[in-house]
């Protein structure tokens, strides 16, 4: 226990969040790339919608349910959106191992400041602040 | 045009947006909203929701050399994003109620200054007395140079935390990495050896975005069409950039390229003024 809790103090947490962020990066890469293999599959011969006109997307493409309802279904645009999500996981995941590092050398006042950074980008999600 | 056809130019672009903005040290998004809203005739909001995608898969796509070098201030890094997350959520409130102009105009001025910074001098200082407050969070540290461990010691902790709201603020509003201010607020305010402050800024990059792209994707600013080539391009772009920095010295082009963004910004700026987005 004692040699795993050094291991991990030292800078090895470190690259081991390189690591996932990599990881996750490259997972949302593949997500993206098939879903967008998919979408020119299937919608490539049809013509560019109109970009210059926002219209902001509907509930399949900008929430959890809708995103994973499409992905069920095999829709090749919410396979992209799934790319997406896991792209915005990776930061977030990397301020948690980040805490859990902090954790692990006793550093209290970082534990704080991770956890506040976690809580503001949990609260940008969750805050109802879309309007 | 058909959807194949928008889809693999827009890769290509990005791809270009992403090697450019790695090699000149400007970031991708810096580039890529220009060229959405210019070229790609692409309403400003969905530009936005995809520059912020693509400067989250850089940043988290870079960490790990980084990391591996010893050169990222983490404790720093955590410190600030308290500073640029909270202005990123304030930035992505705001959006809402500024017209889609006057951030055309806006992200045209912050081009300006990002490519007046890309080509100013760069001093190495090593600051020998730290501030109060550098102590107190434990911010000053270390870094390894081709003739060993470098100490460093920070000033202005305050001053530079203000600068990084504002940056966070610009990134929530922009979408882009901000990475210009940030390195402002570390190199001029805190005194940061330079090589310390680029990847320290790199690092938060990631996270500042993350926090005012939840928002956007809730808002539905980011359609998956234009999000996945623009990902794909502007990273595979970056990690060729990468490659090539370690051959290359940019600086040339870093020049070349400073003032094309200026032309590019001077053009955004005008037509935001005559109401073309």
């Amino acid at each position: 226990m004692k040699q795993i809790k050094k291991l991990l103090v030292d800078r090895d947490i470190e690259l081991f969040i390189g690591q996932v962020l990599r990881t996750g990066v490259i997972t949302a890469c593949s997500i993206a790339l098939v879903g967008g293999i998919l979408y020119l599959a299937q919608q490539g011969a049809a013509s560019v919608p109109d970009y210059a006109a926002f219209k902001g997307e509907g509930a399949e493409y900008t929430s959890f349910g809708g995103i994973f309802r499409g992905v069920a279904s095999g829709s090749a645009t919410e396979i992209i959106q799934l790319g997406v999500l896991v792209m915005l996981a990776t930061p977030l995941l990397r301020i948690f191992f980040s805490g859990i590092a902090f954790a692990m050398e006793r550093d209290k006042l970082y534990v704080m400041i991770t956890t506040l950074v976690l809580g503001i980008i949990l609260f940008s999600m969750f805050g109802g602040l879309k309007v | 045009m058909n959807i194949l056809i928008f889809s693999l130019i827009l890769l290509v672009s990005a791809y270009m947006a992403g090697l450019l903005g790695s090699l000149t040290g400007l970031g991708g998004g810096v580039i890529l909203i220009p060229l959405l809203t210019l070229i790609f005739h692409v309403d400003i909001r969905y530009a936005i929701g995809a520059a912020l995608l693509a400067s989250i898969a850089n940043s988290s796509g870079a960490a790990t050399s980084y990391i591996k070098e010893g050169i990222t201030n983490i404790r720093l890094g955590m410190f600030l994003e308290i500073a640029t997350t909270t202005g990123a959520v304030t930035g992505a409130l705001i959006a809402v109620f500024m017209p889609v102009n006057a951030i055309a105009i806006l992200l045209g001025v912050v081009l300006i200054f990002s490519a007046a910074m890309t080509i100013r001098k760069k001093h190495e200082h090593l600051e020998q007395t730290g501030s109060k407050l550098s102590y107190l969070l434990k911010l000053n540290s270390s870094y390894p140079t081709a003739t060993g461990e470098v100490n460093y010691k920070l000033k202005n902790v305050g001053g530079g935390f203000s600068i990084m709201l504002l940056a966070g603020v610009l990134s929530g509003l922009l979408g882009i990495g901000s990475g210009a201010l940030k390195v402002l607020a570390m190199d001029g305010a805190m005194r940061i050896p330079f090589k310390v402050s680029t990847t320290t800024s790199n690092f938060m990059i990631g996270v500042t975005a993350a926090a005012s792209a939840v928002v956007y994707l809730q808002r539905g600013y980011i359609e998956p069409g234009i999000a996945f080539p623009v990902v794909l391009g502007v990273l595979g772009g970056a990690f060729t950039g990468a490659r090539l920095l370690t051959m290359m010295n940019p600086q040339t082009l870093r020049i070349i390229f400073s003032v094309a963004i200026t032309f590019v910004a001077i053009e955004m700026i005008y037509n935001g003024f005559n109401h073309q987005f």
